[in-house]
């Protein structure tokens, strides 16, 4: 019986090439984009590197200020994480660290384009930067504003070019030579606390770290002791956020928050907003609608595939096919086919990732199949191929036999 | 074998109502060869439809088999048509995404048998109709009258007792349609099948046990 019915699916698919063809490429192209969002979507959200201890993490990435008719939103200064976070009891360490900012270098008159960013020297205790040769600037180095500087692979590669080790050598950036102490691997630019050519100690930074204003270009990571700690830890800094006075009379409120790392991540720094909240609809609206249209699509294409078949219809009822064995029939048939366009869209999953990776779309961002999520697309293909053909499948059941055969 | 019993079919629009057929009372013994006659529109095939069960009558009742069918749903109607009739039309409606082979096979599937089984009694079939020897081609690479035939092979492949044909012939020249005709005929005389044939043509008509003529939907003869 599956034979016969795989026979003639194989039949209907190759005569009527070109609804073959739309819906194929329908069902294999949402899966393809759905593969490439969730690649995208795993990478930038769970790969933990270098953030390793993430369950023992908070980050403040913003403070905001709010009054009648003020507000002031955006990265804290220096001063603001040292000063408050430092008074807190519950982190044992403080990762401090600007955003990463963009100057341009030049080797043999060659210009590079470099990111650079400053950080305090517990950054380098609760980050898990992987060496590949050196060691991060200690404390000392960063209380005497040495001019040393931690840098990534890829900076080394354009820099130095495919050399041995480049510790101890020097490498230039706003006309500022720095000594290298060590090289890291690289960061994806979409992990953009972490990201950055070139690591500096802050005290060697142009603009005023000593500044007590709230806003600055700088970020923070609380670190617990242990994962256990974490829910105190953020009680913590909430507590001492309502006592921290606002700046000036200007704002009545003041608000900034140590999130765990998703939260921090979509942080749209507006108090009224949650960023977790607007990602995760957006993303559910963006799939919806993406999984929608091929749908209807195919729900229309199978209306139409499937009546013109009336006279087979007929002919199966008039010996002896009831309702519902049609049914299960083109159920079956439309299965084959969005299970085809479940390999096609597989296949292409592959090869679109595999472009994107080649050209390097993003810096440093290797994109691979989440085979969980793969599971699922081809999961929710079945239910795409069970639910279009099953209306259509219901319509045509419900033909006269005697309307059926004359249709023809 | 039939048992109609004053078959009434009305066909109803919004503004008018169609007497198709009007109290039709009709017995077709085991065995036997009818053959139903009438001008176009006398309602020769909604009767052969009703008899197959296709087509429900507006009032009346049918026993085929000595077995009521009134109130027989969905599926005991399909299996009942899969068990005791057979059909051939006369546009034949062959799927022509199918080779003749699984044409044939395609009553089998809504029983319970195997491939093996199958395949075989679907090649036996096609050897009766003369028709063996194209089992693996599609039926848009046959001649009507060849097309004609593999649908008398799928209308007796399942062995069932009554055939219902409606206007076999009425797609073939004379000579196709004779050599169709021996095939029903050898079959009814062989195997003893009952058969009603719905037809145009008096020369084929009168090669039957019996005529019946129809005329605006009353039967005349």
């Amino acid at each position: 019986m599956l034979k016969n019915y795989f026979k003639i699916a194989i039949a209907v698919l190759r005569r009527r090439k070109f609804f073959t063809f739309i819906s194929l490429f329908g069902i294999s192209f949402t899966l393809t984009i759905l593969m490439v969002l969730t690649a995208f979507i795993d990478k930038v959200v769970g790969d933990n590197y270098p953030d390793k201890k993430r369950d023992r993490l908070l980050y403040v990435n913003r403070v905001e200020q709010k009054g009648k008719d003020n507000m002031t939103s955006g990265t804290l200064s220096y001063y603001f994480l040292s000063h408050y976070a430092g008074m807190m009891k519950t982190p044992v360490k403080v990762a401090i660290s600007s955003g990463f900012s963009g100057t341009n270098t030049y080797v043999n008159n060659k210009k590079i384009a470099v990111s650079y960013k400053y950080t305090n020297a517990e950054y380098w205790d609760v980050m898990d930067y992987d060496f590949t040769e050196g060691k991060p600037f200690n404390k000392q180095q960063v209380d005497n504003a040495d001019h040393v500087a931690i840098i990534s692979e890829d900076m080394k590669k354009q820099y130095f070019g495919d050399v041995g080790p480049v510790v101890g050598k020097y490498i230039e950036a706003d006309n500022v030579s720095y000594r290298v102490l060590g090289v890291v691997k690289n960061v994806p630019v979409t992990s953009y606390m972490f990201f950055s050519d070139i690591y500096m100690p802050y005290t060697v930074s142009k603009a005023d770290y000593k500044s007590k204003s709230y806003g600055g270009g700088y970020m923070g990571v609380l670190m617990a002791a242990s994962k256990a700690d974490v829910p105190k830890m953020q009680a913590e800094y909430d507590n001492l956020m309502k006592r921290v006075p606002v700046e000036s009379k200007d704002y009545q409120h003041l608000y900034s928050h140590a999130y765990t790392f998703f939260s921090s991540y979509v942080d749209t720094g507006n108090e009224s907003t949650s960023g977790v909240f607007i990602v995760v609809t957006a993303i559910s609206i963006f799939v919806f609608v993406f999984m929608l249209l091929p749908t209807l699509n195919l729900v229309n294409i199978n209306i139409t595939r499937i009546m013109e078949r009336s006279s087979e219809i007929g002919v199966r009822k008039a010996f002896g096919a009831s309702s519902r064995t049609l049914v299960y029939q083109f159920i079956v048939e439309n299965l084959i086919l969005t299970i085809l366009g479940g390999i096609i869209g597989t296949l292409l999953s592959i090869i679109a990732l595999a472009v994107i990776n080649s050209i390097d779309l993003i810096t440093n961002l290797e994109l691979s199949i989440n085979f969980t999520v793969l599971f699922i697309a081809l999961l929710v293909c079945l239910v795409f191929g069970f639910l279009s053909g099953v209306y259509p499948a219901w319509r045509m059941s419900k033909l006269n036999v005697v309307t059926a055969l004359k249709a023809q | 074998m039939i048992r109609l019993q004053n078959i009434e079919k009305v066909y109803r629009t919004d503004t008018i109502e169609t007497l198709a057929l009007n109290s039709i009372s009709l017995d077709v013994a085991k065995g036997e060869f009818l053959s139903i006659m009438g001008p176009s529109g006398c309602g020769k095939s909604t009767l052969l439809n009703i008899m197959g069960l296709l087509d429900a009558p507006s009032r009346g009742s049918i026993k085929i088999a000595d077995k009521a069918t009134e109130n027989l749903n969905d599926k005991q109607l399909a299996q009942f048509r899969n068990k005791t009739l057979g059909f051939i039309f006369q546009s034949y409606h062959l799927i022509n995404d199918l080779q003749v082979l699984d044409n044939v096979e395609l009553p089998l599937l809504y029983r319970d048998t195997t491939a093996k089984e199958r395949k075989m009694l679907a090649t036996e079939a096609l050897e009766k109709v003369g028709l063996a020897n194209r089992v693996k081609h599609f039926p848009t690479q046959l001649s009507g009258g060849q097309r004609q035939r593999v649908a008398i092979a799928r209308a007796i492949v399942g062995r069932p007792d009554i055939i219902l044909a409606d206007e076999p012939t009425g797609n073939l020249d004379s000579a196709m349609g004779n050599e169709i005709m021996d095939i029903l005929i050898n079959l009814n005389r062989n195997e003893g099948t009952t058969i009603v044939m719905v037809t145009h043509d008096e020369n084929m008509a009168h090669k039957t046990h019996r005529l019946v003529r129809l005329f605006d939907g009353s039967q005349v003869q």
